[in-house]
């Protein structure tokens, strides 16, 4: 038999199984990877130094940028870590609109993330039913933001405005004839709540119907179950958190432990995984979904029945009325000067962390009292992630490479920030 | 939580004792300081101490302290209305304590600004590995017994440490693909800096009347 040295592979930047612009050196003995390198930074955009140059509000819609799959978490802990500095109280009407689109977000992550690891490890069918259900939620994102993806809603204070009365609506175009447009506009009747509503009626079944195509599945189970094991203990040294941490069987979550917001209020549980294994993960993420349409019942519940501010009252971090804004000269300079100039932060340093579909997505903000920060630093639950990745494929067959990138649920935007 | 960081404070106390530079508890957080020199054995208890059991290295991150509460900016670079007193570069740790549900942030100090250096806590959490390198990068700090002390997040071949704030925001090159040669180039930055918002200070109370 012939001696076969190991050698040496350049798997990305441009590898569809990367999600993203991952390059990673594999040094491999035959198919066995031996030591994994992932070569990061390609979408590095230096976000940390440009927020030193923007103001509190300027660097706001940076965030959604980062991991660009879950937007509105990433701004969640953005505008927290000023809310502490600054002292701001956020009206409760305003903590159920954002813990609500924490949780649609956290769905549409979870979406994106079971059809993107479907097709890696050869599910297709995945890829497109969860583009499906999440084409409603990006729709519910565009109701009251404006934007599907980076909606730059939350502010620190509260959110940008209430949520609206009417569902937009489909016209008829070249494309969609009337019967079609009557379809298309049966759930939009109502408000943005009965919209999302139907939604979560709607969607249990289709979760089902995904475990139905992957949970007992045969090929999903060899291709997840066993691989990319990590202990407890491995996982707390490597620094995981989330569906991460909780896969590997610790309960931990920062929703329950250290609630923010109104969710020590909210009825939810907690999944947590036996083996440490990417099936467990997939499990765990799976199970999260269903808690999050309970989180959403809940809000809902709550916001129909609640009225009140969504942006606090505290005229030196919220902008003026925009009717008093156009009839009040005083009202016209403090509108002015509160968007030129931006709020000044008085100077300490604080942490703000959210329980992010990924993990825990945190805020370092330090401020020396100016209109802009000092140093703000992301803590990306992906990059830890990521960085414990030559660790769990060691020893392992090529093929699971992708499996462990996939169930590591990683996005380049907030990797490389 | 009030009640759990004045426990971890006296604990903290007793563990350390003069080794503690600075311990403070501000809007319910607490951060300690300690030396560079005494830093592993501090980080090694923390982790392993029944009473502290910090058992996970949430975040590091280095920050450089020259321009704190000045309002220049030159070509894009922040600049010191006085010198700096103190040391310039720093590292934080973000701790979070999984067995008491509790967070700690430590900052310790280089203590050559010209050559800013510490130890290497990747013996206490191994997850400091890429942290470490990320650190490196961005301010230069060198951490002491990293095994691979490589850069991380900037191109390969790059010069400077983008995050020190004497670095222009515009960086000092740009790249582009030459037809004529065929390949990329990098040339000196053809941006020219500008600053929109102008940095400003204002006293505590300003627009309160």
């Amino acid at each position: 038999m012939a001696e076969i040295k190991n050698y040496t592979l350049n798997f990305g930047p441009q590898h569809p199984a990367a999600h993203g612009v991952l390059r990673l050196v594999l040094e491999l003995d035959g198919e066995v990877v031996e030591r994994a390198d992932p070569h990061i930074g390609l979408l590095h955009r230096g976000t940390e130094k440009l927020a030193e140059h923007k103001t509190f509000l300027q660097a706001m819609p940076y965030m959604d940028r980062l991991d660009y799959v879950s937007p509105m978490c990433n701004e969640h802990a953005y505008v927290m870590a000023v809310e502490k500095l600054a002292g701001i109280e956020v009206p409760i009407r305003a903590q159920y609109i954002r813990v609500m689109y924490d949780e649609i977000t956290r769905i549409l992550n979870h979406l994106l993330w079971l059809g993107a690891v479907g097709i890696d490890l050869g599910a297709m069918t995945m890829f497109f039913y969860a583009f499906r259900d999440r084409e409603d939620l990006v729709d519910a994102y565009e109701a009251v933001a404006g934007a599907r993806l980076h909606a730059a809603y939350y502010r620190p204070g509260g959110v940008y405005r209430d949520l609206p009365e009417v569902m937009p609506q489909y016209r008829e175009s070249k494309v969609h004839n009337a019967a079609d447009v009557k379809r298309m506009n049966e759930n939009r009747q109502g408000s943005l709540l009965d919209f999302i509503e139907d939604f979560t009626v709607r969607f249990p079944k289709h979760i089902d119907e995904f475990e139905t195509l992957l949970t007992d599945n045969r090929i999903w189970k060899q291709r997840t179950v066993g691989i990319g094991v990590v202990t407890p203990e491995r996982a707390m040294a490597l620094g995981f958190t989330g569906p991460m941490l909780r896969g590997s069987g610790i309960a931990w979550d920062l929703r329950k432990k250290q609630p923010y917001e109104v969710y020590d209020k909210l009825d939810f549980d907690i999944p947590v995984g036996v083996e440490g294994d990417c099936y467990d993960r997939y499990l765990v993420r799976v199970e999260e979904m269903r808690q999050s349409l309970r989180i959403i019942r809940q809000c809902i519940d709550w916001l129909r029945k609640n009225s009140g501010p969504v942006m606090a009252d505290d005229l030196k971090y919220a902008p003026p009325k925009r009717e008093a804004m156009k009839q009040n000269m005083e009202e016209l300079i403090h509108h002015f000067k509160f968007f030129t100039e931006g709020m000044h932060v008085p100077a300490g340093e604080v942490y703000s962390a959210v329980e992010h579909p990924k993990g825990e997505f945190g805020i370092y903000l330090a401020s020396d009292g100016a209109n802009k920060p000092y140093r703000m630093k992301i803590r990306a639950p992906g990059f830890t992630h990521l960085s414990s990745l030559d660790e769990m494929t060691r020893g392992h067959m090529i093929a699971d490479v992708v499996a462990i990138i996939g169930t590591q649920d990683i996005v380049f935007g907030e990797v490389d920030r | 939580m009030t009640t759990d960081l004045k426990i971890l404070k006296s604990n903290l106390h007793e563990a350390f004792g003069t080794k503690v530079v600075s311990l403070e508890e501000r809007l319910g957080e607490l951060t300690m300081v300690v030396k560079a020199a005494d830093m592993i054995g501090v980080f090694t208890r923390l982790r392993d101490d029944a009473d502290l059991r910090f058992e996970e290295l949430i975040d590091l991150c280095g920050i450089d302290y020259s321009t704190y509460g000045s309002e220049t900016c030159e070509d894009g670079r922040y600049l010191a209305d006085q010198p700096h007193k103190g040391p310039r570069f720093a590292t934080i740790y973000h701790l979070l304590s999984i067995t008491h549900n509790i967070r700690l942030r430590v900052r310790v100090f280089a203590e050559d600004d010209a050559m800013p250096m510490m130890d290497s806590v990747i013996g206490v959490w191994p997850v400091a590995n890429w942290y470490e390198r990320e650190a490196f990068d961005l301010y230069g700090t060198i951490f002491k017994g990293h095994p691979d002390l490589r850069r991380i997040l900037t191109d390969y071949g790059f010069v400077g440490n983008p995050f020190r704030k004497d670095f222009p925001l515009s960086g000092t090159v740009e790249m582009r693909y030459d037809a004529d040669q065929r390949r990329v180039v990098y040339e000196p930055v053809s941006v020219e800096p500008r600053e929109i918002t102008p940095r400003t200070m204002r006293e505590e109370q300003y627009g309160r009347n």
